[in-house]
């Protein structure tokens, strides 16, 4: 997992390796200034000349100075190498997912994507740079301190032999305890805040049912119950204060007895060094501190990485073949013995069984109830989904012989859930061809019968569609989406149920214009209303993940009772809509 | 950070004070106790470098005279007996205060949590119509967050550092006021730098907050659209677009982060050079033999000048430690005061008098009120004026006269609107997208008041019904289904809590959802979460239907609840929604003309107005606008 993660560091290698050099720097900078202070405070002490005072004064001011500029330079280079790290990140997740099919799109929930490419990198990013600027400077000032210490202070740094593994222990003892119990505590309080979304988003229903005190008293126990979880957790950890303060203070004591004994009887030791033990023993400490803070942060940030790596380690499900057809010589559809199921896992089968020939130019209409797998069957056409047995063929050729950009160019589907993006209604309309003019914008919004309120804006086609399309309406949203489907010049059209919102009218209009300007493409059209499909070439009914009945809208009317039903439905609830 | 947006410095003191208040009244005890305590161990961790200096003092005469260790023991001892009583002393007061802390930071969040909720409860539906859900969501999570830090970090912090501070200052001052002043100078030099650097580190972060909502906001629209990349292979092109938008928020951040990592190795080495300065000075007086200034009138020497650079590092790093909490201080106000601004919005207010009371109904029909549950309802209504009790049977009578109304002043939504539903009608209505039919069943229920005009329920202004009852005296089901996380159970017996298993499941009978939620995995007992995902939409507003059928209420209001069903479900649904409708007055809005067909009366809206009123046959026969909607010749979205 980290092997994967690291490999995205890349570019950002150097900034890294800088980063570790200036640490490495300051950090020896940093445990040498406590042995030139005691040597400055000794020659003080020992009346020295001012010269010699000066001079090592000066010296430490440019130790200062360098340790300053290292600090600097390794702030810089670190914040450059954690955010391009987290940069590559994001830009890596972003393009593997632009490689997925839809059956790996399906896996990972929208929202679930945001958040691993937001919440869970920003956390690597942090902890990325928190190990670059402590994982070498924490151990290094460690050892360098101890080493000193044992130098400087000899039998001295005993002190150290003991508050060492105490500290060390107290904190490993003190992180597993609380660490579990972090963990389940952050579990339960995204549960809260959840319930907290669902609460705000069902507000309505809540006042509508007058359930205002019963969502209260439900919180009020939910939230009592995560607090009083937290404060347990928060006592373990708060032992780590007086932990430390435990450790300093025996050192200090120790110091100062040992070190005046260790002066005045042996006189091995002298007063500066006794002031640098003690700024050793505060940095070996707070280096050790540092430690259990970084192994922390690493921790926590260790389920951002899962769910990082699991962005990138998804495979893509669909790949093209090696040498793959970019010709697709017709709009013919071939169903042949085809069953599909949209996880290995699953016992039913979505679809089972299909065998159907459209040929190149006709007009096909799908209807059938929910769950019926309408959907399912157009969306196998255009490759969104493989066959999970038997062959589908377009143009005569099994689809997965065409290069997958080039079938889907050729294949325009307009789908279910029909989305818009924030942009003008030109840039969105250039979705179905780049490169298109004008005039080949305006003949498909005509086509599409958009091109009346599109114009009426008066910013006609730069009108600004806001995020998700909400500032058009459901009907003239769906009329765009055809239009950019259409540009793309298909030789197959599928619409899937993509004129519910649009008056019965308008629908017809819309297909009396597919019938006479685009009449060499293949039209598959899903509908819920009898109307949009009773004038096609044929209708294909569905039911249950098969194919109930094939025919024109009089035969079907004649022998097939589910047609009839919808029909009589339809007829009976709404006489007109005919 | 939305609001942090445009750079307005958002420190407001006033926060800050009725922040403290609030922590104080939940806490009267616990945070005294915990104040004194940390201001007690800040003191005795900076006294002991006075021990310190005595105890270097002692060292440095018995090595000058030759005083045997004996001798010098004998001194030393009680010196460090007492800094050992001092260290475990402030020891049990730390032990003390961060085991507080730990009730306190939590106990304060929870209770603010759950002051939120409470207040967001009261609030009326106009507040979640105007605010967006992911922004009342930050205050739970974001702004939440930044009160944690606050509290358990930043404020002891900077009331430890700031004891610290002020205690090592006064000490200085004890022995040397030349030195202390050079110490001063330097903190100053310090603050100087830091706050040149910390300005150009909140300026990058605000911008780094922008470009991270940008890029946000990017890959959350992409994320939902990826199908319609994947059709339009679109993929290059979207992967170019945020390159662009990953590279900005990357450089915006780089720059963020460098000028905050930069602030602590440049605030920390100006503490090593002024260290040096202070040996330096403090070694050149000393020498010189330049007279001391000094509180205590010391002569100044060298255990002094050991002492004071302990001191100078202790002063300076404390400094440091004040000023990197300023930020988590800044960032912690911002979020109160977006906490406080919606506790402090104005609750909905409910001056109903008029309650909903179990009844009994006599032979005669005069009616008594009940204790026990009887079957019966009855609005108890008090009048003021002589002090006397009437009571009106619940029946489901509802009136509107003459009602206007508009969402936003000057922007009129009805106009005029009257419509009289007699108990067990269906009334209809029906009308383009904005028309209002959703607002006439909004000021039902009074999600919203009416501007002018009268709702009667019952022959009562519902105004002077008591909310809740209202309510409960109305069943609702919208187009947009919302579930709570539970089992389908649970979810049903949402509309009637005291309902039995057997209540909920005969509800689901009725309205013809008993036979999937069998056939679910579990059954009733299965588990829904995220708004039932695991479930067809047509399911979901069928487990909403039954929710208001096990409520039993006598008027219900149907917004679109069964627009999500494909007609041939509906057939099975309508007959369950037949049963359920049965003698009960009830408010259908529909986009299919199928659903409201055999309503009783049909209106038709148009801008506010009604401008069309029959039975399907005389709507049809009208040949009006009813006539083409139901022809077809007319767009209904």
């Amino acid at each position: 997992m980290l092997k994967k993660l690291l490999s995205c560091v890349r570019e950002y290698k150097k900034p890294t390796w800088l980063t570790l050099i200036f640490i490495l720097g300051e950090a020896v900078i940093e445990t040498l200034i406590p042995f030139m202070t005691a040597d400055l405070v000794n020659s003080i002490k020992d009346s020295a000349p001012m010269g010699h005072v000066l001079q090592v004064g000066g010296l430490l001011a440019v130790m200062a100075l360098v340790s300053l500029a290292c600090g600097a330079c390794a702030g810089f280079t670190s914040a450059k190498a954690s955010t391009g790290f987290a940069k590559n990140l994001r830009g890596d997740m972003f393009a593997k997912v632009q490689e997925y099919s839809f059956r790996n799109i399906d896996k990972f929930s929208s929202s679930s994507l945001v958040t691993r490419m937001t919440t869970d990198v920003s956390n690597v990013q942090m902890s990325y740079m928190m190990i670059i600027r402590m994982a070498v400077r924490s151990p290094l000032m460690l050892i360098f301190s101890t080493c000193m210490a044992f130098y400087m202070g000899g039998a001295l740094a005993a002190a150290f032999v003991f508050t060492i593994p105490v500290l060390a222990f107290g904190m490993i003892m003190i992180g597993k305890k609380a660490m579990p119990a972090f963990r389940a505590v952050f579990k339960k309080y995204d549960k809260l805040n959840e319930s907290i979304e669902e609460n705000v988003r069902a507000m309505r229903v809540v006042k509508g049912f007058s359930r205002e005190n019963y969502e209260k008293q439900k919180f009020a126990s939910a939230a009592d119950d995560i607090c009083q979880d937290f404060t347990r957790a928060e006592r373990i950890v708060a032992y780590n204060t007086p932990l430390m303060t435990l450790c300093m203070n025996f050192d200090m004591v120790f110091i100062l007895l040992i070190g005046a004994r260790m002066i005045i009887r042996d006189n091995t030791l002298d007063i500066g060094q006794i002031s640098a033990m003690i700024t050793y023993g505060v940095q070996i400490l707070m280096s050790l501190m540092f430690l259990s803070f970084m192994y922390v942060m690493v921790t926590m940030s260790i389920e951002s990485m899962k769910r990082i790596v699991e962005v990138l380690d998804e495979e893509p499900s669909l790949r093209n073949g090696a040498d793959a057809v970019k010709e697709i010589p017709d709009g013919s559809v071939d169903f042949r013995q085809v069953s599909f199921k949209y996880s290995e896992k699953a016992e039913r089968f979505a679809l089972s069984q299909i065998d159907l020939h459209i040929p190149s130019g006709a007009t096909v209409g799908v209807i059938g109830g929910t769950g019926s797998s309408k959907s399912t069957l157009v969306q196998l056409i255009p490759r969104l989904y493989d066959v999970s047995e038997g062959s589908l063929l377009v143009g005569g050729r099994d689809v997965r012989e065409y290069d997958i950009a080039s079938l889907r160019d050729a294949v325009a589907m307009v789908l279910q859930k029909n989305l818009l993006f924030s942009g003008t209604i030109r840039e969105n309309l250039q979705w179905g061809n780049a490169g298109a003019t004008d005039d080949e914008i305006r003949e498909a919004c005509r086509l599409a019968q958009a091109a009346e309120f599109v114009e009426s804006f008066p910013d006609g086609y730069d009108t600004h569609i806001e995020q998700g399309g909400t500032n058009v309406s459901g009907g003239q949203k769906q009329r765009l989406c055809i239009a950019r489907a259409l540009l793309k010049k298909p030789k197959i059209l599928i619409l899937d149920d993509s004129t519910s919102a649009v008056d019965t009218h308008t629908d017809a209009l819309i297909r009396q214009g597919f019938r006479e300007f685009i009449p060499e493409t293949t039209k598959i059209i899903i509908a819920q209303r009898i109307a949009s499909v009773q004038d096609a070439d044929m209708i294909v009914v569905m039911d249950n993940g098969s194919i109930a009945d094939v025919g024109t809208h009089e035969e079907l009317l004649e022998r097939s009772p589910i047609y009839r039903e919808v029909f009589e439905q339809q007829t009976h609830g709404n006489g007109g809509e005919e | 950070m939305p609001k942090m947006q445009g750079g307005r410095p958002p420190i407001n003191p006033k926060v800050l004070g009725r922040l403290m208040k609030m922590l104080f009244e939940f806490y009267p005890v616990m945070v005294p106790v915990t104040i004194v305590c940390i201001i007690f161990s800040s003191i005795s961790a900076a006294i002991p470098d006075m021990y310190i200096q005595q105890v270097i003092a002692i060292i440095t005469n018995a090595v000058d005279n030759q005083i045997s260790w004996d001798t010098a023991r004998e001194q030393l001892i009680p010196k460090m007996i007492t800094l050992v009583v001092l260290y475990a002393i402030a020891l049990a007061a730390i032990v003390l205060y961060t085991q507080l802390m730990a009730f306190i930071t939590q106990g304060f969040l929870d209770k603010m949590r759950k002051a939120m909720f409470n207040k967001m409860q009261d609030l009326p539906i106009r507040y979640f119509d105007t605010h967006k859900h992911g922004d009342i969501m930050s205050y739970y999570t974001n702004d939440i967050d930044t009160l944690r830090q606050l509290i358990s970090q930043a404020l002891p912090t900077l009331l430890r550092a700031g004891t610290v501070v002020v205690a090592v200052f006064f000490i200085m001052m004890w022995y040397s006021i030349w030195l202390t002043l050079v110490t001063v100078l330097g903190v100053i030099a310090m603050f100087v730098v830091s706050g040149m650097m910390g300005g150009g580190s909140a300026k990058y972060f605000i911008r780094q907050q922008q470009s991270l909502g940008k890029a946000e906001g990017y890959i959350q629209e992409m994320m939902n659209g990826q199908k319609v990349v994947k059709v339009f292979n679109h993929e290059e092109q979207s992967k170019a677009q945020f390159n662009e938008i990953n590279a900005a928020l990357a450089e915006d951040s780089y720059r963020a982060n460098a000028y905050a990592n930069t602030l602590g190795p440049v605030v920390m080495n100006i503490g090593n050079i002024l260290y040096v300065i202070i040996a330096v000075v403090g070694g050149l007086l000393v020498l010189s033999g330049a007279p001391n200034l000094a509180i205590s009138g010391m002569a100044l020497e060298i255990s002094i000048v050991v002492a004071f650079l302990n001191m100078t590092k202790q002063f300076t790093g404390n400094v440091n430690q004040v000023s990197q909490q300023i930020n988590a201080v800044v960032m912690a106000l911002a979020g109160a005061d977006r906490i406080f601004s919606l506790m402090d919005e104005e609750p909905e207010a409910d001056e109903g008098y008029v309650r909903l009371v179990n009844a009994e109904i006599a032979s005669d029909g005069t009616i008594t009120e009940a204790e026990h549950h009887t079957g019966h309802w009855a609005w108890k209504h008090p009048h003021q004026a002589d002090g006397s009790v009437t009571y009106t049977r619940l029946e489901g009578d509802v009136q509107l006269d003459g009602v206007d109304f508009e969402y936003e002043a000057g922007k009129p939504v009805l106009h005029d609107v009257s419509v009289f539903a007699k108990p067990g009608q269906k009334v209809a209505f029906v009308g383009s997208t904005g028309a209002g039919k959703t607002t006439i069943t909004n000021l039902i229920n009074r999600f919203y008041d009416i501007a002018d005009g009268k709702i009667r329920y019952d022959g009562i202004n519902i105004n002077k019904i008591a909310k809740s009852d209202l309510r409960r005296s109305l069943g609702i089901v919208l187009q947009e289904t919302n579930l709570f996380t539970g089992s389908v159970m649970d979810n049903i017996r949402y509309g009637k809590l005291d309902a039995s298993d057997e209540d909920c499941i005969a509800a689901a009978k009725l309205v013809g959802a008993d036979d999937f939620i069998t056939r679910l995995p579990e059954g009733y007992r299965t588990q829904l979460s995220g708004n039932g995902s695991n479930l067809s939409q047509g399911q979901r507003q069928l487990i909403a239907i039954a929710r208001a059928a096990v409520a039993d209420p006598p008027v219900m209001i149907l917004d679109e609840a069964t627009s999500s069903i494909d007609t041939r479900t509906e057939a099975i649904v309508a007959r369950g929604m037949d049963k359920l409708m049965e003698g009960r007055t009830v408010f259908v809005i529909a986009h299919r003309l199928s659903t409201v067909r055999n309503s009783d009366v049909i209106m038709v809206l148009d801008h506010g107005r009604i401008i069309e009123r029959g039975s399907h046959d005389q709507l049809v026969a009208q040949k009006g606008q009813y006539y083409r909607l139901y022809t077809g010749a007319f767009e209904l979205e």
